[in-house]
């Protein structure tokens, strides 16, 4: 078995119109760079894929990445807990001009959704937003006193994740704070697709110290020294080319 | 008169609440202030939502390690000791009640223990990230505020007005004039600014102040 792919163009070329896809990454940190670059050079290309609904943390900064995506009008929606940054204005205008959908998810709520996903729990209860505005219409239900709400399942056709390396079983680690929501959305994909600082022979991780087991990862691609959002952004850049 | 706190002192006068050792979650903005107000002796283990446990202060400029920034996408740096986890793993830590003190900002919070926090109405972007969660979970769960607007209205209410962020979550408030239990769905006051009045005070709160016992002097050193 090899899930190493050859370029991250092979990594990107399964994700069609109207799919669901889930970045990994809070903020910049865990962000996959590369393989959004990809997917939006795809798209400036071909047009497709198009109508995709995202699930990430945030809404992109910037106009790097996540926002690029927004920018050239790839996203139909996106389910996020925080769509604010630093630099908002691409999801902010889109949202505001009514192009962009928004399903607002707890952040907590929006993590346990993607790993019940992956671990085929259609719908748990927690404590979060009771009585407030995003648990309008939701089931709700009184466990030993305490009322908890109703939340389902998040699944995705894609996942694009960041991990540092990856072995060609699919076995994960993850740098830092990076990880995030990686994990969770590698195993709430059908196809879940990471790029690597390195890929490394089956053996090349201590099997103590694999975060990610390759079961929940189809692809791994290799990008030997992947790009930060945040030092993207600080040097004023833009995808594809300079910022307007 | 006695000034009231500066956002600063008030952060500071929140941290002399939290115990050596405590699992201590800060909300971004104003809470995270409280980190560097902590007693000498005492040492907490900071959490952020975004997957570490036991991160230290800012890095100086130009060594940030943008993998290592916390909920509020800012630089921290690794501590002896310093984990790091998956998101479910994190709010695991929050809503399965493993945090000591939670501590966030507030639009209102009313005598019931409500919160509002995170929206103020329908107009712009509406984002929530961890709020909702981390009023669950943490056994106190603490608020740092002003205790007026800028327009000059109590933050201390009877009943929200802005969308809610939890129902009967907060157990105190640390304002710029006065310490406020919640208990019983009443404002119970504890310590307030040495030569404010009693009328005073109540007349910049929303909602009646009680005093089942001795009121302390709050009071901070210059920070």
């Amino acid at each position: 078995m090899d899930k190493s792919l050859p370029d991250l163009a092979a990594a990107v070329a399964g994700i069609e119109d109207g799919m669901s896809v889930m970045i990994g990454g809070f903020g910049g940190s865990g962000a996959p760079i590369e393989l959004i670059h990809a997917l939006i050079g795809r798209f400036l290309a071909t047009g497709h894929p198009r109508d995709l609904t995202v699930v990430n943390n945030n809404s992109g900064n910037g106009h790097v990445g996540l926002a690029a995506m927004i920018e050239h009008g790839m996203v139909a929606k996106l389910i996020c807990s925080f769509p604010r940054s630093a630099d908002p204005v691409v999801f902010t205008e889109q949202y505001l001009a009514g192009r962009i959908a928004l399903e607002l998810v707890p952040q907590g709520t929006l993590a346990e959704r993607i790993r019940a996903g992956g671990a085929g729990i259609p719908a748990f209860y927690t404590p979060t937003s009771y009585g407030t505005d995003l648990a309008a219409g939701k089931p709700v239900a009184e466990f030993e006193g305490r009322h908890y709400v109703q939340e389902r399942w998040l699944k995705a056709d894609y996942a694009l994740v960041k991990a540092e390396t990856g072995d060609r079983l699919g076995n994960l680690t993850y740098r830092m704070a990076a990880r995030n929501f990686g994990p969770l959305m590698c195993m709430a994909a059908r196809k879940a697709i990471v790029q690597v600082a390195r890929i490394v022979d089956p053996g090349g991780i201590d099997p103590e110290a694999v975060v990610t087991p390759g079961i929940f990862v189809q692809g791994v691609v290799e990008v030997a020294d992947p790009a930060q959002e945040e030092a993207l952004n600080r040097a004023g850049a833009a995808y594809p080319g300079a910022a307007a | 008169m006695t000034s009231p706190l500066t956002t600063n002192q008030i952060a500071w006068r929140a941290a002399q609440d939290i115990e050596d050792g405590a699992y201590v979650n800060l909300g971004i903005g104003l809470p995270v202030r409280v980190a560097q107000f902590q007693p000498p002796g005492r040492e907490a283990i900071f959490h952020s939502e975004n997957g570490i446990l036991g991160f230290g202060a800012a890095p100086a400029p130009g060594d940030e390690d943008w993998d290592l920034i916390n909920a509020s996408k800012k630089s921290v740096t690794l501590k002896p000791g310093t984990a790091f986890f998956d998101h479910a793993d994190s709010f695991a830590m929050v809503r399965g009640g493993h945090l000591d003190v939670a501590i966030l900002g507030a639009y209102q919070v009313a005598e019931n223990g409500d919160l509002a926090n995170w929206s103020t109405g329908p107009r712009g972007v509406p984002a929530v990230g961890g709020a909702m969660d981390l009023v669950h979970g943490a056994r106190r769960v603490a608020v740092i505020t002003d205790h007026l607007t800028r327009k000059g209205e109590p933050k201390l209410v009877h009943r929200c007005t802005f969308p809610l962020t939890g129902l009967g979550c907060i157990n105190r408030v640390y304002t710029s004039h006065a310490v406020v239990d919640i208990e019983d769905g009443r404002f119970v006051l504890r310590e307030k600014l040495a030569d404010l009045s009693l009328e005073a005070l109540q007349a910049i709160t929303g909602a009646r102040l009680h005093i089942p016992g001795p009121v302390g002097e709050l009071t901070a050193p210059e920070v």
